[in-house]
């Protein structure tokens, strides 16, 4: 039976004579919030997309759902790709289609629900991110960095997949939308039991959502843990990231709300 | 929070369970999410469709095991859009329902039609043209202008960019005008020497393919494949600078766009393609001469110290000044098609097609005009 779901093991990544990842492990469990963070150039998109099978790891094995995403299991491969959403950092939204078309596109390659059906789900997905829906019918090149993220958001829970992949989700938001951004995420999480594994270089963000944090550097997994326990790590490039003037902004905010709710 | 597997859940079902002495209750139960319903969908909903129809009855959904949207949003439909009054469900499905309740029920559509659509449609094509040409003009006189500047202060020629231009759009397609050259150099020899042989003026051949191939072919064959070859990759590739905002930056920058993109592309065309046309001469004639030899025993050395003979060298010159002038349109007419794209693929793609399309027809057009203004040159 299936444990994890994402399971990565042994991961070996090399471009030429540069090695971006060193036998790597890393398992997502059901249901929790993963973030990956690390420096530039650290890998950390790299493996996101060899998680979803838009690359090969040099070594080493992913499955997801327990399916190995580099096996030759073709149609278990193409259940695992309606379970899941990806969200890319740019939205990636097809710019010859509208908003409405852009969500609408996974249900109808499903060939399952009728027009009616999809067009309200559409309508539900893009009201669930915040796009009003006279925006509908406009195409990606005349929004906003903002709202093409959102809208691909919706394109990304089209399916209701179990699991979200999220690159980025929060850069290039504006702050109120950020934390609106962060609140659905929680929300769809609670609801669906989605499981998110997302890269996140936003403190704010990272604090707000992880159930674990997973942190590269140095070709390597440093360590996986809580956030309590990564922060307590001793690595540089952790203190650095965490207790710098930013990290411990973010970290003191969050003790902060825990205290009062902890006095209330 | 363990998440149950997804293959081990009970299909969606909905049936009735009626109790003596107690309203009549429909009880939802099962995986109601996408991936349960994907199968069972098209069964489900007739029966809901004459479930619902029955409007005293209660709705019990406490049975559901997974609640998605899509799921929630069939049993949403099938109530008629509205929330049933005598509904039980799970308390952490409550916020599913929540998002339904603001789905719209009208479609965005757009407008009707306009009665006089046609007028607009043809009105609206004249206009572009009109633009086409007036930001061809602009892009034209900008190229003017930095010629101008540049010939005022030598240094400044971007001799680099003149050089790579003249490497990627010269050098790399001298495989693909040789092999073409060829084979129309042999096709056009082999027919003629068909008709040559009934008259018996086989030696007319060198007359026929010198002509047609130094004046016509060779440089119009060579305009062609340069305009679908090069032309194409200048449009898309200013086009993607478009779309990366590389344009945006060189112009933040303060690098005039025209000095460095389109004036170095316009110069090597212009320099590659009298060169480009004199090698398809070249390998067109020689295509010819091995047909002529097959085909009338025409040997190779009559071939080449007859040429000179026939061919007058105006036509040469006429030629290569074809050449020229073609390698400017080309890059102009791309260029102007690259700049004009918007950051978005569909305009990339429509753009490219706009400009090899285009660039043909300017060829062929400024071809014709030649052939007019050149009619008593080199034709004895």
């Amino acid at each position: 039976m299936e444990d994890y779901v994402v399971d990565v093991r042994g991961l070996w990544t090399q471009f030429g004579d540069n090695v971006v990842h060193r036998d790597i492990d890393l398992s997502v469990r059901y249901g929790e919030i993963m973030s990956l963070v690390g420096g530039s150039g650290s890998g950390k998109t790299t493996m996101l997309r060899q998680m979803i099978g838009l690359e090969r790891p040099t070594r080493g094995e992913v499955r997801v759902f327990g399916v190995s995403l580099h096996g030759d299991d073709a149609a278990g491969l193409r259940q695992i790709r309606h379970r899941w959403g990806m969200l890319f950092q740019e939205g990636a939204l097809f710019s010859a289609l509208t908003v409405f078309d852009n969500v609408a596109l996974p249900m109808r390659e499903l060939r399952l629900l009728d027009e009616g059906l999809i067009h309200d789900l559409v309508m539900m997905k893009l009201d669930m991110v915040g796009i009003e829906l006279r925006h509908a019918s406009k195409m990606p090149a005349e929004l906003s960095g903002g709202m093409v993220k959102r809208i691909a958001l919706a394109r990304a829970l089209a399916l209701e997949p179990e699991l979200l992949f999220l690159d980025e989700p929060t850069a290039g938001l504006d702050p109120d939308r950020s934390e609106s951004f962060v609140s659905l995420i929680k929300e769809l999480h609670l609801e669906l039991h989605l499981t998110v594994v997302m890269v996140t270089h936003d403190l704010d963000t990272l604090v707000a959502l992880s159930d674990r944090v997973a942190v590269l550097c140095d070709q390597r997994l440093e360590i996986v843990g809580t956030l309590d326990e990564v922060v307590s790590d001793t690595h540089p490039f952790i203190c650095n990231f965490f207790m710098g003037e930013r990290g411990r902004r973010a970290l003191e905010a969050v003790k902060a709300v825990k205290d009062i709710v902890s006095m209330t | 929070m363990a998440h149950p597997a997804m293959d081990a859940l009970p299909p969606p079902e909905v049936r009735l369970v009626t109790a003596p002495g107690r309203v009549r209750c429909f009880v939802v139960s099962g995986a109601w999410n996408l991936r349960g319903l994907e199968r069972r969908l098209a069964g489900l909903k007739p029966r809901l469709a004459e479930y619902t129809s029955d409007t005293g009855a209660a709705w019990d959904l406490r049975e559901v095991e997974v609640l998605d949207h899509a799921g929630a949003m069939v049993l949403w439909r099938a109530w008629g859009g509205r929330r049933i009054p005598n509904l039980t469900l799970k308390p952490e499905h409550e916020s599913v329902f929540k998002h339904l309740d603001i789905a719209p029920a009208t479609a965005p559509r757009n407008g009707a039609r306009d009665p006089f659509w046609i007028v607009v449609a043809i009105g609206q094509k004249v206009l572009s043209a009109l633009d086409h040409l007036a930001t061809m003009v602009m892009v034209l006189g900008q190229v003017v202008l930095d010629a101008v500047y540049l010939i005022r202060r030598p240094r400044r020629i971007p001799w680099r960019e003149i050089s790579s231009n003249v490497y990627r759009t010269g050098t790399q397609a001298l495989g693909i005008t040789a092999l073409v050259g060829f084979l129309v150099g042999v096709v056009l020899s082999y027919l003629s020497a068909q008709q040559l042989k009934i008259f018996g003026a086989d030696a007319f051949i060198v007359n026929i393919l010198g002509i047609s191939i130094v004046r016509e072919l060779g440089p119009v064959l060579a305009a062609i494949l340069i305009a679908g070859r090069s032309g194409s990759s200048i449009t898309a590739q200013l086009g993607v600078m478009r779309v990366t905002q590389e344009l945006d930056a060189m112009e933040v920058m303060g690098i005039p766009q025209t000095l460095r993109l389109i004036l170095p592309k316009m110069l090597a065309l212009a320099i590659s393609m009298p060169l480009i046309v004199l090698w398809t001469n070249a390998i067109a004639l020689i295509g010819g001469m091995v047909s002529a030899q097959a085909e009338l025993g025409i040997g190779y050395s009559y071939f080449l110290s007859s040429l000179p003979n026939s061919v007058p060298i105006a036509n040469l010159w006429l030629g290569l000044g074809k050449g020229v002038v073609f390698g400017f349109m080309i890059a102009l007419v791309a260029c102007h098609f690259g700049l004009r794209i918007e950051p978005n693929t569909e305009s990339l793609g429509i753009g490219t097609t706009n400009s090899v399309v285009t660039s043909i027809t300017v060829v062929i057009i400024v071809d014709a005009i030649f052939a007019i203004m050149f009619k008593d040159i080199g034709i004895s």
